[in-house]
């Protein structure tokens, strides 16, 4: 049965893992396109040493899943997984698993992309980066607005 | 009315709060007139929720805009853009 699946978590994810459940029981997945952010040791010039994520239970889970419902309505998916880890993570780490699978690539590719870009603009999430300087919250970048704006259906 | 309030990320840290509950005067109906009202507190209220901030506001946990009504029980945050993924 497709699901939807949001899991917020301090832990670590392990992609086989969950490629594997994404595959389980669904022999008509042809397609499975995941993604996997991680943390960078540079940002805007800055050498980064680890970063803290802040989050807004409840409206977070609840957001993301709405994510999914629209991408889900607007490519015939066969299921979507996302995992959002908060807390403190070190240079390297990884921070989020969007994975999708579908009967083709195409309908796939476009999804986890989708999930992605709003995930980046609607979800709430705060990094606050550890710098030589001291920490520093993140400023919104105008780039993530524009990759969702891609999706309306104007452009 | 009574509703409840929660700060976040840069937010939080400027008002030196995370979540209040408050009981609201009579003319206080929606998201932007909380935001109005909280500002009336005087600093750091008045700089940190000011219109020329790039503030984000939810109202029961969906992203929303400042003509938003309210009602008893209700929770509205405040917020900086989102900065996840």
């Amino acid at each position: 049965m497709p699901q939807m699946s949001v899991r917020i978590q301090e832990a670590d994810f392990d992609l086989s893992i969950e490629v594997a459940r994404l595959r389980a029981l669904a022999p008509q997945v042809g397609a499975v396109v995941t993604f996997v952010g991680t943390v960078r040791d540079v940002n805007d010039g800055v050498p980064i040493s680890a970063m803290t994520l802040e989050h807004y239970p409840g409206m977070t889970e609840q957001s993301i899943e709405a994510i999914v419902t629209r991408a889900k309505a607007r490519w015939p998916i066969n299921d979507a997984l996302v995992i959002h880890r908060i807390g403190l993570l070190q240079t390297g780490d990884q921070i989020v698993l969007v994975g999708v699978t579908a009967a083709h690539r195409g309908e796939a590719f476009q999804a986890c992309e989708f999930i992605m870009d709003y995930l980046k603009t609607e979800a709430p999430f705060w990094k606050k980066e550890q710098t030589p300087d001291g920490a520093r919250w993140v400023d919104a970048r105008i780039t993530d607005d524009t990759a969702r704006k891609k999706w309306l259906p104007s452009c | 009315m009574k509703i409840h309030l929660r700060f976040f990320a840069g937010v939080r840290e400027a008002l030196g709060s995370a979540a209040e509950t408050v009981i609201l005067p009579a003319h206080v109906r929606s998201v932007g007139a909380v935001r109005d009202w909280l500002r009336e507190r005087g600093e750091p209220w008045d700089a940190t929720l000011a219109s020329s901030q790039s503030v984000r506001m939810a109202y029961d946990h969906t992203m929303t805009e400042a003509d938003t009504p309210i009602a008893d029980g209700g929770e509205v945050a405040f917020f900086p853009p989102v900065t996840g993924g």
